[in-house]
């Protein structure tokens, strides 16, 4: 039976893993490759960072990303822009309706605030974003406003917000498409306190296609 | 003969622009006749310009749109470790909401308070958008440099940041006062740029010893062709510590439990 994640991806497999639950990757796109994201069992939040591989100063920017498209939510053919206003990865496609850039990531800190400080101890993506980050010479100064693959953040009219239950469903994915060389940095998100993973977090698959 | 052939001259002429008044400058000593309590810090910053200043925690920052066209895009770093700055993600999630307004604060990425909202007569801010970048005015005008007449918000920031020590690397997202963004049902941002009557105010308290990074820049969905910005009032003054009964402080319990953090980093 042939491989359902790889369908229509647009090269051969330059790289295929499975990302435990809980778990941060660090993995570098090269300009042209496509980097596939699963989200094998449905509605596990995938946090999600890029870097210039050339000078990691230059890092994705939600905001400006969104200034530039005119709108909060990542959809096929958003542009993933860096703070230099120059494009990092292009959405190629996603099944799923939309993903979320202004949810930023979970952090023991926040997880107080949140929760209660019966979560300090717990694991959070910023542990993630920083475990990777730090063996890769970059440091809390590198941490920048994420994008939450798979995660769901409406804003309602008074400007109430909040991570609600998820739209994705096993199998569900979004393809990027470097347009520099890129590392990108994401961490399976352990939150357990709110319905981003459904409230168990599970793994997801990465695979990167040459072009075509 | 020239004004500055020579270098007593030349003193001279730089000695006789001492006392020239403009609208966009620091008042030193620091003094403004409408603050309620001591002044540490006056100055208006030009369209355009940029301003960073070390406030004590307890100060009250008042800024002021003084003709209505003004773009306070603000980055905040805890002073001592300035590792740890606003997280305007936590922000808005913390507070289950978007928009910002009196009563709201100010989160950094450590689960504390920076700075609480305390009033505000403008309504109109934005914490989505972020700042222009050389990129972005280069496309609406032409050019975005420092050096030119385009000059934008992101790299304002870097200058400001710089006089702290700091680099490329340390402007996060911002916050930007005064022009507004709203969303709309499908996620579209919908700017709010006016121009707005003159004097429109926001006033914070600093919870936090900090540091503030300020920019005077065209926001980056003001449509209008031109590069249009005005003045930025800035008054600091001393005041007291947040106190136990402070109404914001209590306003929410995750706004108390990020005020117990803050007194615990202060608890030595």
């Amino acid at each position: 039976m042939p491989d359902q994640h790889l369908a229509g991806l647009p090269g051969p497999i330059a790289h295929n893993e499975v990302v435990p639950a809980r778990a941060p990757w660090l993995h570098r796109v090269r300009r042209g490759q496509t980097l596939r994201i699963v989200d094998l069992e449905g509605n596990q939040a995938v946090d999600f960072l890029v870097y210039a591989a050339a000078d990691d100063a230059e890092r994705y920017s939600a905001q400006d990303t969104i200034a530039a498209q005119g709108n909060l939510f990542l959809k096929t053919g958003s542009v993933l822009l860096s703070n230099e206003g120059r494009p990092m990865m292009t959405i190629t496609g996603t099944n799923v309706a939309y993903h979320d850039t202004i949810g930023g990531a979970c952090s023991c800190e926040s997880n107080t605030l949140r929760y209660g400080n019966h979560t300090k101890s717990q694991h959070a993506c910023v542990d993630n974003f920083l475990d990777a980050n730090v063996r890769a010479g970059r440091g809390k100064r590198d941490m920048v406003s994420n994008i939450n693959f798979f995660m769901n953040v409406p804003v309602e009219a008074d400007g109430a917000l909040g991570i609600v239950d998820g739209i994705s469903a096993p199998g569900l994915m979004v393809d990027l498409r470097a347009e520099m060389d890129v590392e990108v940095v994401v961490s399976n998100c352990p939150q357990v306190n709110n319905p981003c993973n459904g409230f168990n977090p599970t793994p997801v698959r990465m695979i990167v296609s040459e072009a075509a | 003969m020239s004004q500055t052939a020579n270098p007593y001259a030349a003193r001279d002429h730089a000695r006789a622009q001492g006392g020239t008044v403009v609208e966009a400058m620091p008042t030193v000593p620091a003094a403004a006749a409408d603050a309620p309590g001591p002044v540490v810090w006056e100055e208006t910053l030009a369209p355009g310009g940029y301003a960073s200043r070390r406030l004590a925690r307890g100060t009250r920052l008042r800024l002021i749109d003084v003709h209505g066209d003004a773009c306070a895009s603000m980055l905040l770093f805890n002073a001592e470790m300035p590792t740890e700055r606003l997280n305007v993600a936590d922000t808005l999630k913390v507070q289950w909401n978007g928009y910002l307004g009196a009563g709201k604060l100010l989160l950094s990425d450590m689960g504390r308070v920076l700075m609480s909202i305390l009033d505000d007569t403008a309504g109109t801010h934005d914490a989505f958008c972020g700042a222009s970048s050389e990129a972005s005015n280069a496309r609406k005008y032409g050019e975005g440099t420092n050096y030119g007449p385009h000059p934008n918000a992101r790299d304002r920031f870097m200058l400001g940041v710089a006089k702290h020590g700091l680099g490329r690397k340390d402007v996060h997202p911002c916050v930007n006062l005064f022009k507004g963004v709203r969303v709309a049902d499908d996620g579209a941002t919908l700017p709010e740029i006016g121009p707005f009557a003159p004097g429109r105010a926001v006033t914070l308290r600093a919870e936090m010893d900090l540091i503030v990074v300020l920019a005077n820049c065209p926001h980056v969905l003001d449509p209008r062709p031109e590069w249009t910005v005005t003045a930025l009032r800035a008054t600091a003054w001393k005041d007291a510590v947040t106190a136990p009964d402070d109404p914001i402080r209590t306003s929410a319990p995750e706004a108390l439990r990020a005020f117990l953090n803050t007194e615990d980093y202060y608890a030595r």
